[in-house]
């Protein structure tokens, strides 16, 4: 800025009544913005289609070529190999999807198909049999539904649904969709009896880097194993295995539906494995279960098919993801939605605000975020259960979901479905499906009077 | 009581100028100069959106002719008006970026006109998979309509593209399979192979397709009456904001490193921006023309006016005289790449070809501080990252 001396001097003199007239930015701009800020300093201002899809707003440039190498690892389909593009042989033998962006389209959250002729990918099924859980005979832990040429595929999921009505407290009725799971055609023969199924949608990938960066204390200090304090909420932290190599033993897990990942690097290498059939450094071995011998059989891409530099890229890529910022901060409905979200007490476990310690991303390093999670197992009644143990996650447990960026979801992919497999179709039924720990607030919200209902969600839609 | 209100009214307003333009007595442009500007690069937008559709509808009668009577000669000058399309396209690309007509949030066709990478398997055979793609599978896709690929392009997965100029590459020329040339498509893919008549209707459609998409993004540049234009030329501060976004993140994110460092780090082929016709070294050198052409406001056709070179000589003498400089060295080197961009990329490092390339990124990117440089000069406070 070019001001003179004396201008200089006035605008200290005047400050105050420059902020009553409203200057430039209106009062309380700098709070406002702030409170804008879900993913701390590197939040980016998007609400487009690429919301989602943006480099952290403080990744510098040098930083960010191997940003967009990772971008293009995620988003590229591997082919059947061998092929001419080496780098990028290797799918299957059997398989969910051919990219990361198949199921994160656009960096996003996938949702379950429509019917049978439905392209969409963004839904699998984890699979197990036993209360210690073992992989299902034949079929492993994760139904592929497609295969390379030559290997058949595992057969298909079936959803069937049927609805579940009620009634809020002023008397206006509902109705939820209770789906049901099922493999059809499967190739092996009908799945035993005692099957374990667990669906899962794909979620949207931007912001964790920074859940990452949470140091463990910080997450470990909101645990309430035993409802020591009575409020009915017992947050339990999962216990994985480190990443291989890593030494040491069981660690926080953060990611994944049931947070059975410890790290991003982890998470990524076992969805390269698991749904798009590549072998990774971490996950060196072709998904073959016993049994399946055209699987085993099956040509590779080589061993391993991605190789641990650009596995780094990849990872380095969805760490450095940016949050887009909240919208609408500080208007008198968003506020409101904001306040009831805490009296009736979503902030127990949705927690606000979290702090990222230490980072080898000077972005992710020490942010102040604002996830509305608290990375926790929370058993969420028998609705919502999949009866199937992960980690140290019983079959009624889920970890809670992160809310950040939840309302630009219908403009990055364009649906509303939430939940752990997009049964939930709109926020309003994704509130009323929280039973077990989550029954006491879901009870205040249905009693609420339908504005406030309205400005609850028009705060979730904001943020 | 009265003149101490009026005083203080004076004052607040002197410092709400102050603190919100960054500047008091005097700004680095007038108002004036930015219209001008302005209004000189909306003439260039309309002119260069209507060179890119003459030489479409050209590209146009070259691939309707080669459907009525497919022969290798007619498949030829169909590539060969790709080619020259193609020149004209790549010009318009720094018309992107700031959400105008070609990228507006809601209504921009930039994904239909020219999404990329595209995995070709999508839409037609490649070797080892002789039925793969839309236009062999008459099951999922009875009918081949232009709804059928708007619909399809971009679903279950980015790099599933099914429309745009890269489609239409792949449909004249095939997959890549040589080091050293393009792809060989025969003619007979439009004769006698399988789904011949589902593959003339397809190129035909989409080709159709882009051309409808070119008519829309210019229309709302037009002198008479264009909206985006009246939009535009309404906020000469916001106008002068647009342009510098739109060759600076052209420059230094979608050139420097979608389209160059990324198949440099990667050497892979499919990373390459045209590789079916391997013309991506022609597309670096249209990609900085443009930007040189926007910078110093000289586009073909289009009377001079004032331009972003004429304000930074005013601003930072020094700094124009370099950048000016540094936009004709970095068309030239382009211009005189020792290999096709697949065997530079696959080139060894330390190769003078993989040395070509990687200084010229490396160019690319210096010429990008320099243009975030001018920016600062002009008071635009402008990221060139998207």
């Amino acid at each position: 800025m070019r001001g003179s001396a004396v201008a200089a001097g006035a605008c200290a003199c005047l400050l105050a009544l420059v902020t009553v007239a409203g200057g430039c930015g209106g009062d309380g701009g700098g709070e406002r913005a702030d409170r804008a800020l879900s993913g701390g300093e590197g939040t980016v201002d998007d609400t487009t289609g690429n919301a989602f899809a943006l480099a952290l707003k403080t990744l510098p440039s040098s930083e960010r070529r191997a940003f967009q190498v990772g971008n293009s690892f995620f988003n590229r389909n591997w082919v059947t190999a061998p092929a001419s593009a080496t780098g990028r042989d290797g799918l299957g033998p059997t398989f969910n999807a051919q990219s990361c962006s198949s199921c994160h389209l656009h960096d996003g959250r996938g949702r379950p198909p429509e019917g049978p002729r439905d392209p969409e990918r963004g839904l699998l099924l984890r699979l197990s049999a036993g209360d210690a859980p073992r992989p299902l005979r034949f079929y492993g832990s994760q139904l592929q539904d497609r295969a390379i040429a030559g290997v058949p595929a595992e057969g298909r999921i079936r959803i069937s649904r049927r609805p579940v009505r009620g009634r809020y407290g002023d008397g206006t009725p509902f109705e939820l969709q209770a789906p049901r799971y099922a493999v059809a055609d499967g190739a092996f023969g009908p799945l035993p009896r005692d099957a374990q199924i667990s669906p899962r949608v794909a979620p949207a990938v931007f912001g964790v880097g920074l859940l990452e960066a949470v140091p463990e204390a910080a997450v470990l200090e909101h645990a309430d194993r035993g409802d020591r304090d009575g409020d009915g909420i017992s947050g339990r932290p999962n216990r994985v295995g480190g990443e291989r190599g890593s030494g040491g033993g069981p660690v926080l897990g953060r990611f994944g539906w049931k947070a059975n990942a410890a790290t991003v690097k982890q998470q990524s290498a076992s969805a390269f494995t698991g749904d798009i059939g590549i072998t990774s450094p971490l996950f060196d071995e072709e998904n073959c279960p016993p049994g399946q011998r055209a699987c085993a059989r099956a040509r590779t891409g080589g061993s391993p098919e991605i190789d641990a530099r650009t596995l780094e890229r990849v990872t380095f890529y969805t760490r450095t993801l940016a949050v887009p910022a909240r919208r609408s901060v500080g208007s008198s409905v968003t506020d409101a939605g904001e306040r009831t979200f805490a009296r009736i007490g979503c902030g127990s476990c949705h927690l606000p605000e979290l702090r990222t310690g230490d980072s080898d991303v000077k972005g992710l390093r020490d942010q102040l975020i604002r996830p509305y999670t608290d990375l926790l197992l929370h058993d969420m009644g028998p609705g919502l259960a999949d009866g199937r143990p992960d980690g140290q996650a019983t079959g009624s447990e889920w970890r809670t979901a992160p809310l950040w960026g939840i309302g630009l979801v219908p403009v990055v992919n364009r649906h509303t479905r939430f939940l752990h497999d997009g049964r939930a179709r709109g926020l309003e039924e994704a509130i009323l499906w929280h039973d077990g720990e989550g029954r006491a607030s879901r009870e205040r919200f249905r009693r609420l009077p339908a504005r406030e209902r309205r400005e609850l969600v028009e705060f979730l839609e904001s943020l | 009581m009265r003149s101490k209100l009026l005083l203080l009214g004076v004052l607040l307003a002197a410092i709400g100028l102050a603190s919100c333009g960054g500047d008091d007595d005097e700004a680095a442009v007038s108002e004036e100069r930015k219209a001008a500007v302005a209004e000189h690069y909306a003439d260039m937008v309309y002119a260069t959106y209507g060179a890119s559709i003459a030489s479409a509808e050209k590209l146009q009668s070259a691939i309707d002719g080669f459907l009525e009577r497919p022969t290798q000669a007619g498949l030829t000058a169909a590539r060969n008006a790709w080619l020259s399309a193609r020149d004209d396209y790549i010009l318009t690309e720094p018309f992107r970026f700031y959400g105008g007509p070609i990228d507006d949030p809601k209504t921009g066709p930039e994904g239909l006109i020219n999404a990329w990478p595209m995995d070709e398997v999508y839409i037609d055979y490649v070797r080892g998979e002789p039925r793969a793609g839309i236009i062999n599978d008459r099951e999922a896709y009875p009918k081949i309509t232009t709804d059928v690929i708007v619909e399809a392009n971009e679903k279950g997965g980015e790099t599933n593209i099914s429309s745009g100029w890269h489609a239409i590459e792949f449909l004249l020329w095939g997959q890549d399979q040589s080091r050293t040339g393009p792809g060989a498509r025969p003619a007979s893919d439009y004769t006698s192979a399988p789904n011949a008549d589902r593959r003339a209707q397809y190129l035909r459609l989409t080709t159709q397709r882009l051309l409808s998409d070119l008519r829309s993004v210019r229309e709302p540049w037009a002198p008479n009456g264009g909206e985006y234009r009246k939009t535009f030329l309404a906020d000469p501060d916001r106008a002068l904001t647009n342009i510098l976004r739109g060759i600076g993140a052209l420059n230094s994110h979608e050139l420097a490193g979608e389209r160059m460092a990324v198949a440099l780090d990667s050497k892979e082929q499919e990373d390459e921006h045209s590789c079916f016709s391997d013309n991506t070294n022609a597309d670096v050198v249209n990609d900085l023309k443009g930007i040189r052409m926007v910078y110093m406001g000289e586009a073909p056709g289009v009377a001079g006016g004032d331009s972003l070179d004429a304000l930074v000589r005013e601003a930072d003498p020094e700094l124009a005289a370099q950048l000016r400089k540094k936009l004709s060295a970095t068309v030239s080197a382009a211009e005189r790449f020792p290999a096709t961009f697949e065997r530079m990329i696959a080139a060894p490092p330390g190769s003078p070809e993989h040395k070509a390339l990687a200084d010229e990124i490396a160019a690319i990117e210096d010429q990008g501080s320099d243009l975030a440089k001018a920016a600062n000069a002009l008071d635009v406070k402008v990221n060139f990252e998207v």
